[in-house]
């Protein structure tokens, strides 16, 4: 049986207070894991090692924090997201919630999208979803 | 100087788990100032053997092919003090794989049947981070030097044999 999402919802936080060192009540849904919770570069990576282990499930590299799109000129342009930069990132984060980033899509307010709920919702895809 | 912090491999299974002793001395110079009359090995040390414990255990998963670097060390605890005399255990178990990316490790060191600390830390492959520097092609990490001194200290299985040199021999046409 899948687990609910409260379950999800506290493993998630249990990860990210093992990982980064902060107050379980620090974590909060909308939390950001970077500029809130303190994460840097490496920690996204220890983030990943810990939910594949506490889901059992395989992350692979971009699915959760994808690191390749803003590197093209294709979807980047002026520091901001072009159409189908912002195309590819809703293709592939659907998880996450674009609507307000869209209105003004600065590459550099990427990180602000990646959220304790963020993760919550993409570990609860990646259970429902077919097996990775 | 050789900064390694650890003495040998007793056990270890190839992208799994490794084992490895050390043997703590007085004829460590370090040991006289930490501290004066009361010799203590740091735990900061401990923390290092650790790594070359990890750092060897991820990096010959991937035949030693990446510059595996310690990239955080997540937790330590240490639980009892170390002097001259005493052999430790120093264990590193990777969690889950060696990925592409790195390896987070389980560690534990112990002397007989007591626990002395527990470390978790995460190694990341240097080439395959976000930002890869310009490092050129030369594994700084396991170094040649370095890959000799494993082969001595009873890795030989792990690393590859010396390129071998073409002896003129003699009595043959």
């Amino acid at each position: 049986m899948a687990p609910s999402r409260d379950e999800i919802t506290e493993k998630v936080r249990q990860a990210l207070v093992d990982a980064l060192g902060v107050d379980e009540d620090e974590v909060i849904p909308t939390a950001r894991i970077g500029a809130d919770l303190g994460a840097e570069s490496i920690d996204y990576l220890d983030i990943v090692f810990r939910l594949e282990k506490a889901f059992n499930i395989k992350i692979p590299r971009g699915d959760l924090f994808p690191d390749n799109i803003l590197t093209s000129e294709e979807f980047v342009q002026n520091k901001k997201l072009t159409d189908r930069g912002l195309a590819e990132l809703k293709a592939r984060m659907p998880f996450a919630d674009l609507s307000k980033f869209a209105q003004n899509p600065n590459v550099d307010d990427i990180a602000d999208l990646f959220t304790v709920d963020m993760i919550v919702r993409y570990v609860e895809a990646k259970l429902a979803g077919p097996a990775a | 100087m050789r900064w390694i912090w650890i003495d040998k491999f007793v056990e270890f299974e190839r992208g799994r788990r490794a084992v490895a002793v050390k043997n703590v001395s007085l004829a460590e110079e370090h040991l006289h100032d930490h501290f004066p009359g009361y010799p203590v090995h740091p735990p900061t040390l401990m923390i290092e053997g650790m790594a070359q414990t990890g750092g060897v255990l991820v990096g010959e998963a991937l035949d030693f092919r990446e510059k595996v670097i310690l990239a955080k060390v997540t937790r330590a605890r240490f639980h009892r003090r170390v002097v001259p005399g005493d052999q430790i255990r120093l264990e590193a178990a990777v969690v889950g794989e060696v990925r592409p990316e790195g390896a987070s490790i389980d560690g534990r060191i112990t002397r007989g049947a007591d626990l002395v600390a527990e470390i978790q830390m995460m190694f990341a492959h240097l080439d395959q981070s976000r930002a890869p520097l310009e490092l050129g092609d030369e594994n700084f990490v396991f170094t040649e030097d370095f890959i000799r001194l494993l082969r001595m200290r009873q890795l030989n299985h792990l690393a590859p044999p010396p390129p071998r040199r073409d002896v003129p021999q003699e009595g043959r046409p």
